[in-house]
């Protein structure tokens, strides 16, 4: 250890401290406030009708993002990893775009898509379907915010294998689609978990895309994060608060789960 | 390869041509005037300040925490190590009210940022704060040890071992990490629309600003300021690839 004591101890207090103003201290407080009104009030507070379309509409998000985005990922990891066609290089750059790009401008381009003034929107509209402020054109945003991260976590691992393994089932008979069922998706399974967990996480807690999209109808387009805002516009700070402890504990639980995944991503 | 550039396509390009175009409806000219309006520019003018002072503070305090993971040992590494990633975990309107709550009026340090351009910086000290780390955190744990020490048993103080052995080898990292969080930070909404009040001229950020011109029916207006924002951000992510090369570079 070259750092003489000093400096190490100097340099762990500095990132404690800045940690714990900036990071464990305030969730700290938010659990407190939640807490501070008793826990029958939190459970009233989120069992109230709007609260529980909130959540159920939060969940079908995720219910629609992840298995799509997931599919897709592991897809494109295979297509910029493995193939051999040109253009690739563009579409590995494409692909990173949603994590570029402010949550508001992506909520505008699918208003001005499928909004009633857009390109798509009055089409739809005349098949009695309904885009924007409502559920698809929520789903449209949060898909397109989760987009990138299956597909970032499952590219290091497929160079990380190697062809080795594929190439011998091959040889050995084994068809493209046994192949990638039997050897590629065993051996990038944790990569898959990762990224499944960093999308859900992302599609459960996504507030600008959506907001921009949704209208905001009370009990028909809130999802739970911005059920947090409306309470607290509405200065129902409980309502605000324990809508908020909800998501923050379900962060924590994920936070969890990618510890728990990541030792075993370094085994294989 | 098909089914990948149609969802892409789908998804993601066709909605940002549709920005663009809209920002090009009514002349080039009309857009300019959008971006060049004394609100507009104002709000862009504070975003870039301040995602430029928060990205150098996250730069300086990244570096030191991924030092603090990698090399120092204490109890309780392991879970300091998982809470990093919180601000990627936790949904940003959740961060902004956690924020709000303590570092606002009925904050208990009878101090408040609620309102002021400082609390839009704490909220996106937050939200970026765990690019830097995670990105110069794999890279420290590759470097040798024994140079840090060869260079402390030749007689190097600390600041002279960091400046002159370890920061060489950490710099593409900082700053990859570095452009990730001012992309960040740039387009950063959730967190920052609580706890800056959105005053026009004084704390209001571009997403915010936008936000405003959607909700208001100012949609051309918002597609103009839209487009600086997409275009800064190709420019982020077209360095960010650079500098991705150049640590490849340095690795070999």
């Amino acid at each position: 250890m070259p750092a003489n004591r000093r400096t190490r101890i100097g340099l762990r207090t500095v990132a404690l401290g800045y940690l714990g103003l900036l990071l464990a201290f305030p969730v700290a407080f938010v659990f407190y406030r939640t807490f501070e009104n008793g826990l029958g009030a939190i459970w009233d507070a989120l069992t109230t009708p709007n609260a529980i379309h909130a959540l159920e509409l939060t969940l079908i998000m995720v219910a629609v993002a992840v298995p799509l985005n997931t599919a897709f990922g592991v897809l494109a990891a295979l297509v910029i990893v493995r193939g051999r066609m040109p253009g690739r290089g563009f579409i590995n750059a494409i692909i990173d775009l949603p994590f570029a790009i402010s949550p508001v401008v992506v909520g505008l381009a699918l208003f001005l898509l499928y909004g009633r003034q857009g390109w798509f929107g009055s089409w739809f509209l005349d098949q009695g379907i309904q885009i924007i402020f409502s559920t698809p054109g929520m789903i449209l945003a949060t898909v397109f915010v989760s987009l990138p991260f299956v597909v970032r976590e499952v590219i290091p691992v497929l160079r990380e294998i190697g062809t080795t393994q594929e190439e011998a089932a091959s040889t050995l008979g084994a068809s493209p689609w046994q192949t990638f069922w039997r050897v590629t998706l065993p051996a990038i399974r944790w990569g898959v978990a990762y990224g499944v967990v960093l999308t859900t996480a992302r599609a459960l807690g996504e507030f600008g895309a959506v907001s921009v999209v949704s209208g905001k109808i009370l009990g028909e387009t809130d999802t739970l994060p911005l059920y947090v805002e409306q309470r607290f516009q509405a200065f129902d700070l409980t309502g605000a608060y324990a809508a908020s402890a909800l998501l923050a504990a379900i962060a924590l639980a994920t936070l969890l789960l990618m510890t728990k995944l990541k030792p075993r991503e370094a085994e294989t | 390869m098909g089914i990948v550039t149609l969802y892409l396509s789908v998804i993601v390009l066709l909605p940002l041509a549709a920005v663009f175009a809209k920002a090009g409806d009514n002349g080039l000219s009309a857009a300019w005037d959008v971006i060049t309006s004394k609100e507009a520019l104002a709000t862009l003018k504070l975003t870039l300040v301040v995602s430029l002072i928060v990205t150098a503070i996250n730069g300086v305090f990244g570096t030191i925490i991924a030092w603090v993971l990698v090399r120092d040992r204490f109890r309780g590494k392991g879970p300091l190590n998982a809470i990093i990633d919180l601000p990627f975990a936790l949904p940003t309107i959740v961060a902004g009210l956690t924020l709000l709550t303590l570092y606002g009026p009925k904050g208990p340090f009878g101090f408040s940022v609620a309102y002021t351009r400082i609390g839009v910086a704490v909220a996106l000290l937050f939200v970026t704060l765990p690019f830097v780390v995670r990105s110069v955190q794999p890279v420290m744990m590759e470097l040798d040890p024994d140079a840090e020490e060869a260079a402390a048993s030749l007689g190097a103080g600390s600041f002279t071992i960091f400046r002159r052995v370890i920061l060489p080898s950490l710099l593409p990292a900082i700053l990859g990490g570095m452009a990730l969080a001012f992309a960040r930070a740039i387009g950063e909404f959730g967190s920052v629309v609580l706890i800056s009040g959105n005053l026009p001229f004084k704390t209001e950020v571009a997403s915010v600003f936008i936000f405003g011109q959607i909700e208001s029916g100012g949609v051309s207006g918002a597609a103009a300021v839209s487009v600086v924002l997409l275009l800064l951000a190709l420019v982020i992510l077209t360095v960010f690839n650079g500098l991705s090369r150049w640590s490849l570079r340095h690795a070999r």
